[in-house]
């Protein structure tokens, strides 16, 4: 059975309602259950450049990967073991990849880049991550974070100083701790998680989650998940309407039925 | 750099920058900011700062410690919040938060650690390290006036449905669906699911949102309805 049957995908990005350039980026490789988005850094040009490169060469290389010669004669744990290492490759080549640009090039010093990249195949999901953009699951009527940030604000949540109530009104929302490409080596967090047929995954940039609360992304996305591009310009219009700040991008994938590898 | 401003009875005492991990308060001379009296405990309060955000704790004084009013256990200090310890103030003041274009200061920074210590190492960005996003959300550009629909056919005919939320869905799942949203810019009706599409004025809306006029009439799973502005 085609991927592309089990997974309904839908991406929407927009500059916002302040910035002239979307530094955001996303690919999709929908045959092979890849999802992969980006949140990029630096001056001029430079962020768009470096979500860019991480996105298209880890939704590529993993595609070229992740191939059915490749997960010939392996069992499901093995599948999941082999699909977050080759995640994890894609995304140290992205890495070395931006870091070396960087260094080569004065106007791209210092660019990075936020990751998340996702690869859904039999029934489960292997999620990359740096950074602070996030993967969100929507399963029946419980919304869920599903990767924590790299931040410093998540750190300060952690050790007590600041309760996740009073996260929005935090100085230190901008404060990333991991990011692709800004060091010579740098590895994404990597988890794999079980999909049930009618999740409802999100993925998106802090231009989201940063002008629309959780409660307001949870109810937009259960009352209109039978249609996922119009959930999708809704979000983007709702961080708009709350000041849209910054570059607002998501990914939508809606699971329609269980997709199990042939036996 | 944020400071803590002192003061008795409206005059000011002392100023004190944040620019230490930890800044105590308390009656004992070796507090950071010594408040002399014996309302104050002699450890009373600390506050943390991590970067631009400052948390005032107290430990566990005999007389508590008040932000803007209120007892506190912890608390994340905004701009211009006043403590008060005993007959003293003191006032959270942050400078270079003045109205700056955001892009100047929303950008994303990455800091790299070796360890927890060391956070505040090394900046890899254009930006410099000030304050960052707005503290909250900036307010929304207009207050949308209050509107409902007047239903005019069905089992419901003389109802009035108020649109008070921001999403208001109608029709029945599988069959015709339509949301109607609530934005500062007014209100639209868009179409969710099925093979029919709502009507406005008679008219098939297509799959784009229609912004709606007062007295539009609206037609959804064989259901009229008339929208209003409610002033």
């Amino acid at each position: 059975m085609a991927l592309t049957d089990a997974l309904l995908m839908t991406s929407l990005s927009d500059p916002g309602m302040v910035r002239d350039l979307n530094e955001d980026s996303i690919e999709l490789r929908p045959e092979s259950g890849i999802v992969v988005l980006a949140d990029g850094m630096g001056g001029y040009n430079a962020g768009e450049v470096a979500s860019g490169m991480a996105t298209s060469m880890v939704a590529d290389g993993m595609r070229d990967a992740w191939s059915a010669d490749a997960l010939q004669g392996l069992d499901r744990d093995a599948a999941i073991a082999l699909s977050q290492s080759l995640l994890q490759q894609q995304v140290l080549a992205a890495n070395a990849a931006i870091f070396e640009q960087a260094q080569k090039e004065a106007s791209f010093e210092g660019m990075g880049t936020t990751l998340v990249g996702c690869v859904f195949y039999d029934n489960f999901l292997t999620v990359g991550h740096a950074g602070d953009s996030r993967l969100y699951r929507l399963r029946g009527s419980d919304f869920e974070q599903i990767t924590k940030d790299h931040s410093l604000l998540q750190e300060q949540i952690d050790a007590g100083m600041i309760s996740k109530e009073d996260a929005h009104l935090s100085n230190n929302r901008n404060f990333i701790t991991r990011a692709i490409g800004v060091a010579a080596e740098e590895q994404a967090e990597i988890h794999t998680y079980e999909v049930e047929p009618e999740d409802l995954y999100l993925v998106c940039t802090d231009g989201l989650y940063g002008m629309v609360t959780d409660e307001e992304i949870h109810m937009t996305l259960m009352t209109l998940k039978a249609n996922l591009d119009l959930a999708a310009e809704q979000l983007i219009a709702s961080a708009n309407d709350a000041g849209g700040t910054d570059n607002v991008s998501l990914v939508l994938v809606r699971v329609t039925k269980d997709f199990a590898r042939a036996a | 750099m944020a400071k803590l401003i002192l003061s008795f009875d409206g005059a000011m005492i002392k100023t004190v920058e944040l620019n230490k991990d930890r800044t105590t308060i308390g009656r004992r001379p070796e507090n950071d900011i010594q408040v002399d009296n014996l309302a104050v405990s002699g450890q009373h309060a600390v506050v943390t700062t991590v970067l631009n955000d400052s948390v005032i704790e107290d430990m566990h004084s005999t007389n508590g410690t008040m932000v803007n009013g209120k007892l506190v256990q912890k608390h994340l200090l905004q701009q211009g919040d006043i403590i008060e310890i005993g007959k003293h103030t003191i006032k959270y003041v942050v400078e270079n938060t003045t109205a700056k274009p955001y892009q100047d200061f929303a950008k994303t920074m990455v800091i790299r650690k070796p360890d927890a210590a060391g956070m505040t190492a090394a900046v890899a960005d254009v930006a410099p390290p000030a304050p960052a996003r707005p503290a909250a959300p900036p307010p929304q550009a207009a207050v949308t006036r209050e509107a409902g629909l007047q239903i005019l056919s069905g089992s419901n005919a003389g109802r009035v449905l108020d649109l008070n939320k921001s999403l208001t869905t109608l029709g029945k799942a599988g069959h015709q669906v339509a949301v109607f949203t609530r934005r500062p810019v007014g209100f639209f009706v868009t179409h969710v699911e099925g093979d029919v599409f709502p009507l406005v004025n008679g008219e098939a809306i297509g799959t784009q949102a229609r912004q709606l006029n007062d007295q539009d009439t609206i037609e959804i799973a064989g259901t009229k309805m008339s929208f209003f502005y409610k002033s």
